[in-house]
């Protein structure tokens, strides 16, 4: 038996809006596929005209970002062979590895202050969510109203008071700072996201908890808790995603120590202007975890990028 | 209900037993949750707030700490409000919302109308055309403008390959007429998939009988389109542009890296001039009554427009 519907496309729209759309997919990609490709050229091949869509593919642009590199003596050269693949390639042009780079050491300070912040982000609002599902709070309406509108000002204008505030109480520049100051951007699209998830939990598991001897806490963290799980799981991937991703206010309030990868990425600097496989390969390297995230995530991605607006 | 037992035992229980049977009370549980939550925000939003307004009518200078701090009345917002600079970074910001927006909708609807045409694998496209969206912005927006190089970037490439011009013949971030159109595109690239995604929830969202009504009626499809489809997106059409609205009027990140505000001044965004206010000619004070007016503009401006939303929702 065929089922037939009004309301079905027929094959051939079908048809032309699948062409279409993986058109535009295709094209949308290209910026993304040329990151990655850039990543694997040499200097050469990256500025070569026309673009070079085939090349050799080399590690130069992953060696470069990882290292810091010095021009050396032609008697040095030989006097000290290459010890890896590394040196190898360092060597075409004459120079050694004399250290790492910072590349590194911005990763990680991104990985630090991401993580940090959203777990910071998730606890405090798990909590208060759960309080604004199930309780009646005062001024519940207003307090989630302006929890939201916290989130109209432009990040360069907070920006002004934070930076005084953090030079006064000697957080400029730290990762605690940092991690206190995504917290408290990231807070309200955790609460507003989370209290969603939590309503869709019947109130009746807890009051069936409640009854079975459990207190409060325990059916907040026995019953409710393990209910959310994809929720909260969601929410912390959209408060990573934004803490990895954010650049305002990395560039205008760290510097040497605290700085993430975001602000650091473009300003790696080559011989004669910017290395751009170095910056392809780092740019891949920073962009690949949330592509995957992404992945993961597309089920309750429209939900996340709407404050819970539109739950689909 | 009332005769159940444990409805019975517990009103029974005096109410200091039963606070230690269940531990805290709700309201005290209540508030131990809320409150780190609220600490938090005004530390983060609320002081940093009231102290940008303050400062905003004194003329202090965060990079010379001793200076006397002078308080000046509105003349800070009187010099913002009457400086022509002012007025050419409020159009370069128009331009670029009314640019985005436009070509953002235009795409993201009919991609997403496209998209719930239903073909096979549409969940496997919709992922992938979202993927740019999701991406740090500072980092896309540097690689963009490696794209945009006159004589070895892909864009130009491209674009001479359909046109027949020399690729090295037009400057898209160098030149004055083309700069504000290169951060419209690569917007455009970025968000599209934001205004889809909206649009496609709602267009998910129409039922199906009432297009089958329409059938029976002999609605031609056209009018189906006009008359069921568009008045039944429009809400979540407009949620999207005011996301995109309130978003690209804060637009930072992407913009700095690719034009820094160039050429000129052509692409100075009103965060652009606030950060070069801020944090490079240290004129704290101004620059605090700046970020006052343009909270005070998004803010008005958002709320007029949720109004109409609501209207717009209740029909």
């Amino acid at each position: 038996m065929s089922s037939f519907s009004v309301t079905e496309p027929s094959n051939r729209s079908k048809w032309i809006a699948g062409f279409l759309v993986i058109t535009y997919a295709l094209i949308t990609m290209i910026p993304l596929v040329w990151i990655l490709l850039t990543g694997f050229k040499s200097p050469a091949d990256a500025i070569s005209y026309p673009p070079k869509v085939v090349f050799d593919p080399t590690l130069e642009g992953y060696v470069n970002l990882f290292t810091t590199r010095t021009r050396q003596t032609q008697e040095f050269l030989e006097a000290n062979p290459p010890q890896n693949w590394a040196d190898e390639i360092v060597r075409q042009y004459d120079m050694v590895i004399v250290g790492p780079s910072k590349f590194g050491e911005r990763f990680m300070n991104s990985v630090i202050i991401g993580f940090g912040s959203t777990f910071l982000s998730i606890f405090l609002g798990t909590l208060a969510a759960y309080a604004f599902s199930r309780f009646k709070v005062p001024l519940k309406d207003d307090l989630l109203f302006f929890i939201l509108s916290t989130r109209m000002m432009p990040p360069v204008a907070v920006a002004i008071p934070i930076f005084l505030m953090f030079r006064n109480l000697g957080l400029s520049d730290t990762h605690l700072g940092m991690i206190l100051l995504y917290t408290g951007v990231n807070i309200s699209l955790a609460v507003w996201l989370l209290k969603g998830f939590i309503d869709e939990i019947p109130r009746e598991y807890e009051e069936a908890a409640l009854i079975d001897g459990y207190t409060r806490f325990q059916a907040f963290y026995k019953v409710v808790l393990p209910q959310a799980a994809t929720g909260i799981a969601s929410t912390a991937i959209f408060c990573l995603i934004f803490a990895w991703n954010e650049y305002a206010f990395a560039v205008l309030l760290t510097s040497a120590n605290a700085q993430t990868a975001p602000p650091f990425i473009p300003t790696i600097i080559g011989i004669g202007g910017l290395d751009w496989p170095a910056v392809a390969a780092g740019a891949t390297i920073f962009l690949i975890p949330v592509m995957i995230f992404t992945i993961l995530m597309r089920k309750h991605l429209l939900r996340g990028i709407t404050f819970g607006a539109v739950r689909k | 209900m009332s005769d159940r037992t444990v409805d019975r035992v517990a009103q029974a229980t005096p109410k200091r037993v039963a606070r230690k049977i269940r531990g805290l009370s709700d309201r005290a549980i209540a508030w131990i949750f809320i409150s780190p939550t609220i600490f938090l925000l005004l530390a983060i939003n609320i002081f940093p707030l009231i102290w940008t307004i303050q400062l905003s009518f004194t003329n202090y200078k965060a990079n010379r700490i001793g200076r006397e701090v002078k308080d000046v009345g509105f003349k800070n917002y009187e010099r913002i409000l009457t400086d022509s600079d002012t007025w050419l970074n409020m159009q370069a910001t128009a331009h670029f919302l009314f640019w985005t927006i436009f070509f953002q909708v235009l795409i993201g609807f009919t991609l997403a109308w496209l998209i719930n045409k239903k073909f096979k694998g549409n969940d496997l496209w919709t992922t992938i055309i979202v993927l740019p969206m999701m991406l740090s912005p500072a980092v896309v927006g540097n690689f963009w403008k490696f794209l945009y190089q006159p004589q070895i970037g892909l864009f130009n490439y491209i674009v001479s390959w359909f046109t027949g011009k020399e690729p090295s013949s037009f400057e898209m971030l160098g030149s004055v007429t083309l700069a504000p159109w290169a951060i419209v595109i690569v917007d455009t690239w970025m968000w599209t998939p934001f205004v889809m995604l909206i649009c496609l929830a709602g267009l998910r969202s129409i039922p199906d009988y009432i297009y089958e009504a329409a059938e029976i009626d002999r609605a031609s499809k056209l009018r189906q389109f006009l008359t069921i489809t568009i008045p039944m997106v429009l809400p979540f059409l407009m949620l999207a542009v005011l996301f995109r609205g309130i978003e690209n009027f804060k637009m930072f990140d992407l913009v700095v890296q690719l034009t820094g505000g160039g050429p000129g001044s052509v692409t100075e965004l009103t965060s652009i001039n606030l950060k070069r206010e801020a944090f490079e000619k240290w004129r704290t004070g101004y620059a605090s009554a700046y970020a006052i007016i343009l909270f005070v503009t998004v803010f008005g401006l958002a709320s007029i427009y949720v109004k109409a939303l609501n209207k717009v929702k209740q029909r």
